[in-house]
């Protein structure tokens, strides 16, 4: 468990922060700018001190009342949104600074392993860290914290200094990540799509508080939450890879409230993925639509439905066991076809990314 | 002419680099600690504190020589502190001329150093948290080295500075032979008694060393460069 509880105030931003959490894989801190994610995290890693706090990961407390662990003794990893490299050390020098001050015996990760995992091996030769570019740079912090052996990996906006071309770099560095290593990373975010592909579990949150924790699948399919109200809101379903059509490379994915038709994905077929259907790319058909050319169809009941300004309305439909689809239609169409919560009806799924 | 330098002139530049030698490296032991206060405070101190380190810059050496010769003096604290600690009174010491020394020369290094710390963004602190590294290991693995153009600019300034003071050696000093004549006291002696060639051979050692020292300090150091 991670248990936080933070207070302060700074002139113009007040934190009130309170989180429980497993400690376990990605936990996104995902909110709009100046929500108070960024402040939360320092305060988890200690660089903030100012305010009252309460701090506890897994059985060690790390800061209660009077009481508080100087950063440099707490076991976590810290990724900046700049890489903040050291200038003066070569690449190696900067993966082995944190790596030295780690006594051998705590040592969980090998320089070689991190090196590779981050596909480092052609960097790692450099004097300087300044001629690599915005992508490189980061993976070489997140290497240098990785090799510290971190009980908690804290990650801010590692991405949202980058590119895009740096982004999808480095994205699928981050899905291995959290696919091979056992530590739980805290990551702060304000691209819904990113959380989408990478967290677990997501906490909320608003001027300085957070309004809502959990899995990642039940918060994003929320009608109460402000993320079902974005232009790119969606759904996150968990499936599996079922069979490849070479003649029109498609893949079908199955879940347990139907499946999905994707364009050709290069997995095994029983191998997980991740799906993400936005609402606006979902229809809704009271009957079974015939001659359509969308493939995509599931049977689906209306679980919530809410307005959405002036035109619009979204609707929560469930689809199977616990999976969850959000679909965003206009406020005439909801009622030309009378949908009512409890209704079953037909989602179109017009495109599916899928993200992992 | 048999040679350039007599012996009471050696005596006098090897006085003069000896005193500043020692000034500088009392300097960058005192001066390291109060620009890294400088630096990174946040108090209602840093102006007046940095004020008083700048004050030696704008005052006419004589008025600090004044004021650290009473201070030494007999009825000074300073003067009073020394005497009770047996270790007699500090004017007209080597002792004392290192003391003046420091105090005049204490911007040139304490401001270099307040620079390069500054220039050291605060990230750069915290990632050495999260890796580790306490505040002391810090200051040693990143802070340090960051700060070496720094350094070599404050030592270089606070060296060449000493070797050219004259007014508060002067007041706190006087003239006495290996003691505390040192070269600019030597040159003005030899001008007193006419002799201007002994005075040109000093001056002229002076000016090719200030060049020296400057012309290493710009060639040497990377800041500029980085800058620009």
């Amino acid at each position: 468990m991670i248990q936080a509880r933070f207070d302060l105030a700074y002139p113009g931003f007040a934190l009130h922060a309170d989180l429980q959490v497993f400690a376990h894989g990605i936990i996104a801190l995902f909110g709009p700018s100046g929500s108070g994610k960024t402040t939360l995290l320092r305060c988890i890693a200690g660089l903030e001190r100012t305010g009252n706090g309460m701090l506890r990961v897994q059985d060690e407390v790390w800061q209660d009342g009077a009481n508080f662990m100087p950063v440099h003794q707490r076991p976590l990893g810290y990724v900046f949104q700049e890489a903040s490299l050291f200038p003066h050390l070569s690449v190696r020098q900067n993966l082995e600074y944190g790596l030295k001050r780690i006594p051998p015996a705590q040592r969980k990760v090998q320089l070689e392993q991190v090196v590779e995992w981050l596909g480092l091996n052609k960097l790692i030769g450099r004097d300087s860290p300044a001629g690599l570019s915005g992508g490189e740079r980061q993976r070489v912090a997140i290497a240098r914290a990785l090799l510290t052996s971190p009980r908690l990996l804290l990650m801010d906006e590692p991405l949202s200094a980058l590119d895009a071309a740096s982004k999808r770099e480095i994205l699928p560095y981050l899905e291995r990540l959290h696919s091979e290593l056992e530590i739980p990373v805290i990551y702060v975010s304000h691209a819904l799509d990113e959380v989408a592909r990478l967290a677990d579990h997501l906490a909320l949150m608003e001027q300085g508080r957070i309004i809502a924790s959990g899995a990642l699948n039940e918060i994003l399919a929320r009608l109460d939450l402000p993320t079902a109200h974005l232009d790119d809101a969606g759904a996150v379903i968990k499936a599996s890879v079922a069979v490849h059509d070479e003649k029109y490379h498609l893949t079908r994915l199955d879940f347990s409230g139907g499946s999905l038709w994707v364009s050709k994905v290069e997995r095994a077929a029983g191998s997980p993925v991740r799906a993400r259907v936005l609402a606006r790319d979902v229809s809704i058909a009271t009957v079974m639509p015939q001659g359509s050319s969308i493939s995509n169809i599931i049977t689906t009941r209306i679980t919530g439905i809410q307005d959405e300004g002036p035109d619009r309305v979204s609707l929560r439909l469930a689809a199977g066991d616990g999976q969850i689809l959000l679909s965003r239609i206009t406020r005439r169409s909801r009622d030309q076809l009378g949908l009512t919560t409890g209704m079953e009806v037909f989602a179109q799924v017009k495109s599916v990314a899928l993200i992992a | 002419m048999e040679s350039a330098f007599s012996s009471a002139d050696l005596s006098a530049i090897w006085l003069t680099f000896k005193l500043a030698a020692v000034v500088t490296v009392i300097l960058l032991l005192v001066g390291t600690p109060i620009a890294w206060w400088l630096a990174r405070t946040r108090s209602w101190w840093k102006g007046p504190v940095g004020a008083v380190v700048a004050l030696p810059i704008v005052l006419p050496p004589t008025v600090i020589g004044f004021y650290l010769l009473v201070a030494m003096g007999p009825s000074g604290p300073l003067g009073q502190l020394t005497q009770s600690l047996g270790i007699g009174l500090l004017p007209f010491t080597f002792a004392g001329l290192v003391i003046a020394s420091v105090f005049y020369s204490l911007p040139f290094v304490v401001q270099p150093l307040q620079n390069a710390f500054e220039a050291i963004p605060e990230r750069a602190l915290e990632t050495a948290a999260t890796l580790r590294a306490s505040a002391r290991d810090t200051f040693f693995s990143v802070v340090l080295p960051l700060a070496k153009p720094g350094f070599l600019t404050a030592s270089v300034l606070g060296f060449a500075h000493t070797v050219g003071e004259f007014g508060v050696v002067l007041m706190i000093g006087g003239n006495i032979p290996d003691k505390t004549r040192v070269v600019s006291v030597q040159i003005y002696d030899h001008v007193e008694a006419m002799e201007y060639a002994s005075a040109h051979w000093l001056s002229a050692g002076m000016v090719v060393f200030a060049f020296v020292a400057l012309l290493a300090l710009y060639t040497l150091n990377p800041t500029g460069r980085r800058r620009s």
